[in-house]
């Protein structure tokens, strides 16, 4: 059966049958992330009462901080009462800050948001070009240097990499600012609106502050940026390849349509339907790929939250960032999967 | 010589074993005519030699600490200089790649057929059974990677085994998806069909007949996917919760020299080019192999 | 210059940022790069690490302080002065005159008996330090009571050390808050705890203006502090997990201090004419514990051979000069008691010797638990070094801090290499956790150090604990130099450093003061030119 001969009646039955499928599987795969992280983060040999009380707390505090912990309780009931409260959009307080884990999230996550943003539109802006450049002159010079590039970004370890490029560009040259998302001096000059520094710097008229926070910005996320770079230039290579065997475009080319053309308006533009998916599923990666980043550079986002909260076994914490890194996981996913069958109905 | 290609080379093979030999041959002059394959093979071939002649590459004891002679910079007697317990910098990248191979082969050697049984598994039999696997792919893939072995190191305890199985836990989801994309392919094949109206079994269809199907694709899977375990290996040294110190695994040469990094630029620097050296390595090599093995 | 005009009116220290160069701080401002990560509350009921300390020490104020100088010299803080009855179960404190919280309220008397009274109901990691002289969440209100406005008496249970006592007064813990301010902000007789983790309701020179974990806090002058008002406006304490960010950081002058600088960053920076060093002597002990369930590490001569067997002055000098000092005692130097006998030097002849009177001629192999921070994987390192001479095989176990720590207090290590910081300012906060273990059984409810490395110490325990009833001063004093002498030969700590706190900072700004506790760091006199 091919998508030509399906009614438009029938197809959106069908339609409805995929999201009620998908839908339920999106539910089933949450519940399985919520169980996992919860054994784990219970498995783990870290006393989370420790987090609360320090070390050198007597039995009786130790006692009574466990109790409301509610890790007296039997392990079921303590997954229960928290899969409850997920239900009402209640994800606990942290122990480490004692803010509402939403409240935590709220703010680490555009920090996050910001770097992979900002990383991929790097990556964006250089892999596409590389991609075709590649598909183009395809076992030639360019070719293999884009490819070279491309497994470079594969090859090199993050954290060292931003090490590098603190030392060089930080420390020798002065050209970026170091560490952290702003300079003390600009540190609570910008109000919060959207979370993201330099929108909110931007919105406000700060254009001192847009340009520190700009500064501290720039150098993380091209590092992020190098690694989407390799996984899009790649991807737009296949992609590119395929599009310029294609009928049309043999077509363009008889009918004397400029190369340029042909490449860039009409076959590009038909191999970035498949591209958006790969940005997509790239953009997830940097969302939850950027622990090290983060660590290097002292970015106060969701991959650090997450780390730290583990190894301190702040139970709530780490599920309410699992839970926000697997909704943008599966968000993605998704998404792909809807493109995918849009594009080749044949994976239905 | 000749008869040799000639024997690999014929257009009729008169075995299965000559048609085989001869679809190698002609797959390795494919990736010799690739220069970059063939710089990805030399680096990994290097890895291996240095691996296995440490103690004869090395000049000093990676161990031997000289608390009066540290965070030297890179000379003659130190060609990458010393750490800051007076450690000799290029001895511990040599015997460090031993660490790098073993953690390299052993969670290939988990993930792999691990992987390659769940995928076939699920898309050979699809239906509920199916549905459960890609489930619990689905949930092992939503959490990042890193941090989901991260967990596991701290839950298994310190140690290069327990660092590998962590690693090992983390890597297999793909595997296993591309194993089952390729058994949905393989399995509408009317061969299959054929053999199953012979009244084979279905493990032994999955067995005998998918899993030797979509053996091409994983093994350039598996190279590629060696440096990512080397860069999550490292990435797990480089928080602290890998290998063992003094052991000289390059994730956590990189994280001693973190605090040096300004002033003796050399004891971070060079283990994380050693990685990148490896990690490209291995990813020329794959790209190489999956030009020539892979073309579907 | 719309923008500059706009950010005039916003805030007090923008006249500046529109004057001066990028990365210079604000002139009224002094901004710190310090590891804070360990904040997790600011309720001085519940404070009990080390940033926190810090911040509790510079924002409230309380009955007695001690002598920076002399630390076992006490003189009034709050207190005009106080009289102790002749059993030395009652003490009547006389509050000086004219003293107001940060919102004007008047510090009264009545102060004092809520700020004692929250503490010991609430209950929260420190709270033992007040409890420990019988005050109970039933009795607090009968044993700490305002007799006028200006008077308090507290009353304990038995006759203690009246140094001991009011020790304890001089923590965290024992600070007087604001009644009134706290009270309009209880939540369902939480006696203002939610709101305190992130506010504050003192009198002391700085009062909070924002805390916002694993990031910064914001110190903000109270000018009409009885002691005087600050001369810096501000203080911005960032979080800067990195020593090696910390240093640029404040070489490129973005910020004024760097707190947590490591000994090769201190060596690098002494060339910068810009940046002086200051240091202060801290209580943290550096030790090696050696858990007395494993059969090799329980032999009396393995023990001694340990002492003998780590090169102190090679590790102090490559490793932690500059941040620790060698140390051998569990008193810390400017304790009441403390000894500076160094017994142990490294000698491994002396320990195969020793090693082989225990029958293990050719070593052993043991595990330490470590933690992945530097200096401890360095010094471990090096330890490990050391003890192959002797043929012990010592490996190493890395882990995060929280992971070891729960390991330790399960008593499931060999070896535990740790710090002890005291928890006040009195000898038997750390006498009682080296030198005491009352019940050495599985489900003990006092876990001190020498319980965690199962060291049953009957004798011992008794001595060291009656050493709290002492009224004599110079008695009590030679009782805990003879204990530390004793626990030097006998017990199964290796004791190597006391730490040193260093503050790096620009030539423009000076003045922090480095106290004998995290408490007892001070912004008060700082000054920047």
């Amino acid at each position: 059966m091919t998508t030509s001969n399906i009614s438009w009646g029938g197809r959106s039955a069908v339609w409805g049958r995929i999201a009620g499928r998908e839908l339920s599987t999106v539910a089933i795969t949450f519940f399985g992330l919520l169980l996992v992280t919860f054994l784990i983060a219970r498995v783990i040999p870290i006393d989370p009462v420790l987090a609360v009380v320090g070390d050198n707390a007597k039995a009786d505090v130790y006692d009574a901080a466990r109790a409301a912990l509610g890790l007296d309780k039997p392990l079921w009931q303590q997954f229960a009462t928290y899969v409850g409260k997920v239900f009402t959009g209640d994800l606990g307080k942290s122990v480490l800050t004692s803010n509402l884990v939403t409240d935590d999230i709220k703010r680490v996550f555009p920090a996050t948001l910001e770097l992979a943003t900002l990383g991929t539109l790097i990556g964006v802006a250089l892999g596409v070009p590389l991609g075709v450049l590649a598909a183009v002159y395809q076992g030639r010079w360019p070719d293999q240097l884009a490819r070279l590039i491309g497994l470079f970004g594969y090859s090199v370890p993050v954290f060292w990499f931003g090490l590098m490029g603190l030392l060089l560009f930080y420390a020798k040259l002065g050209w970026v600012a170091g560490p952290g998302r702003i300079s003390v001096a600009y540190q609570d000059f910008v109000d919060p609106i959207t979370g993201v520094l330099v929108i909110d710097a931007a919105l406000q008229g700060e254009w001192e502050a847009f340009r520190d926070a700009w500064s501290h910005l720039i150098l993380p996320a091209a590092v992020l940026g190098l690694l989407s770079v390799a996984y899009i230039s790649r991807m737009a290579r296949s992609f590119m390849i395929t599009e310029l065997q294609q009928q049309y475009v043999i077509a363009a080319r008889v009918k004397g349509m400029s190369e340029f053309r042909v490449i860039w308006r009409h076959a590009l533009r038909n191999a970035f339907v498949p591209l958006i998916t790969v940005i997509a599923l790239s953009y997830a990666q940097l969302l939850e790929g950027s622990v090290l980043t983060e660590t290097i550079f002292a970015w106060p986002g969701l991959g650090r939250y997450i780390t730290n909260s583990l190894l301190n076994a702040d139970m709530n914490a780490v599920l309410g960032g699992t839970l926000v890194v697997g909704a943008v996981f599966i968000g993605v996913n998704l998404l792909s999967d809807i493109l995918g069958r849009l594009v080749d109905p044949r994976t239905r | 010589m000749t008869t040799w290609t000639d024997y690999l080379t014929t257009d009729s093979p008169s075995s299965r074993r000559q048609a085989r030999l001869g679809q190698l041959y002609r797959q390795w002059l494919a990736f010799k005519r690739n220069p970059l394959a063939v710089a990805g093979l030399v680096i990994v071939v290097a890895l291996l030699l240095i691996a296995a002649f440490a103690p004869l590459i090395a000049p000093h004891n990676p161990l031997a600490q000289n608390l009066d002679k540290r965070l030297l910079p890179p000379s003659a007697v130190n060609f990458f200089g010393t750490d800051s317990l007076g450690r000799d910098i290029f001895s511990r990248i040599v015997y460090g790649a031993r660490v790098t191979l073993v953690i390299v082969l052993l969670v290939v050697i988990t993930v792999g057929p691990v992987g390659l049984l769940i995928g076939a598994t699920s898309g050979y039999l699809g239906g509920w059974v199916d549905r459960l696997l890609m489930r619990i792919t689905d949930v092992f893939l939503a959490f990042p990677r890193l941090v989901l072995a991260l967990a596991f190191v701290a839950a298994l305890g310190p140690g290069l085994e327990n660092a590998v199985i962590a690693i090992a836990i983390t890597a297999w989801p793909p595997y296993a998806r591309v194993a089952r994309a390729e058994t949905l392919i393989i399995r509408q094949q009317d061969y299959i069909a054929a053999v199953r109206l012979q009244g084979a079994s279905q493990w032994r269809i999955v067995w005998k007949h998918v899993v030797p199907l979509c053996l091409p694709s994983l093994i350039v899977r598996t190279t590629l996917d060696m440096a990512g375990i080397i860069l999550t290996a490292a990435g797990l040294g480089f928080l602290g919760l890998g290998a063992q110190p003094p052991i000289p695994e390059w994730g956590a040469m990189i994280s001693a020299g973190r605090e040096q990094i300004f002033d003796q630029w050399w004891v971070a620097t060079f283990p994380g080019l050693a990685i990148c050296v490896v990690a490209l390595g291995f990813n020329l090599l794959g790209d190489g192999l999956r030009d020539v093995m892979d073309q579907r | 210059m719309r923008h500059v005009a706009k950010l005039l009116t916003v805030s007090a220290f923008t006249a500046l940022m529109a004057t001066t160069a990028m990365a210079q701080t604000p002139k009224d401002t002094v901004v710190m790069a310090k590891q804070i990560d360990d904040i997790i509350s600011l309720d001085p009921a519940e404070v009990f690490e080390f940033s926190g300390g810090e911040v509790v020490g510079n924002v409230y104020d309380k009955l007695v302080r001690f002598d920076l100088a002399d630390p076992s010299k006490l003189y009034g803080d709050l207190a005009e002065g106080w009289t102790i009855s002749p059993d030395s179960k009652t003490y009547t404190f006389k509050l000086k005159p004219n003293v107001k919280f940060h919102s004007g309220n008047p510090l009264t008397a009545a102060d004092v008996v809520y700020s004692f009274q929250r503490a010991v109901v609430l209950n929260k990691s420190p709270g033992f330090i007040l409890t420990q002289f019988g005050l109970t969440k039933d009795n607090v209100t009968e044993m700490v009571k305002a007799v006028d406005d200006k008077t308090v008496t507290i009353t304990v249970d038995k006759p203690y050390a009246p140094s001991f006592f009011l020790n304890c007064l001089t923590a965290n813990v024992a600070v007087i808050v604001d009644s009134k301010l706290v009270k309009a902000n209880e939540k369902a007789g939480d006696f203002g705890y939610e709101w305190l983790k992130q506010n504050s309701a003192g009198s002391g020179a700085y009062k909070l203006r924002a805390w916002r974990a694993n990031e910064q806090y914001t110190l903000e002058a109270n000018p009409d502090w009885f002691m005087g008002a600050p001369k810096v406006k501000r203080v911005v304490v960032r979080h800067v997990a990195e020593p090696a960010s910390q240093r640029l950081l404040l070489e490129k002058g973005d910020v004024d201090y760097a707190r947590n600088l490591s000994k090769d960053q201190l060596d690098s920076i002494k060339s910068n004419a810009d940046i002086v060093q200051q240091v202060g002597d801290k209580g943290y002990i550096l030790y090696l514990g050696l858990n007395q369930k494993n059969p090799n590490l329980a032999k009396p001569e393995v023990r001694e051979a340990l002492k003998y067997l780590v090169d102190y002055d090679s590790i102090e000098r490559n490793i932690v000069a500059g941040t620790y000092k060698p140390h051998q005692a569990f008193l810390p130097k400017g304790f009441l008691g403390a000894i500076d006998d160094r017994p142990y030097k490294f000698d491994p002849a002396k320990a195969k010797e020793l090693l082989a009177k225990a029958g293990l001629p050719n070593g052993f192999s043991v595990t330490m638990d470590t933690r992945s921070v530097n200096p401890i994987t360095d010094i471990a390192q090096a330890v490990q070094a050391n003890w192959a001479q002797a043929g012990i095989k010592l490996e190493l176990i890395p882990g995060d801090g929280k992971q070891t720590l729960t390991k330790y207090r399960a008593r499931t290590h060999d070896i535990y290499i740790g710090q002890w910081g005291p928890d006040y300012q009195d000898p038997h906060t750390n006498a009682e956790t080296f030198a005491i273990n009352e019940n050495n059984a599985e489900d003990a409810r006092s876990k001190t150090l020498a319980w965690r490395n199962a060291w049953d110490i009957p004798e011992m325990s008794k001595k060291t604990g009656a050493l709290v009833f002492e009224t004599d001063s110079d008695k009590r004093k030679a009782g805990y130099e003879a204990i530390e002498r004793e626990h030097q030969k006998v017990s199964p700590f290796v004791i190597m450093f006391q730490q040193v706190e260093v503050a790096a900072h620009r030539k423009n700004v000076d003045g922090l003061i480095l106290g004998p506790g995290s408490a007892a760091n001070l912004y008060s006199t700082l000054s920047k030119n």
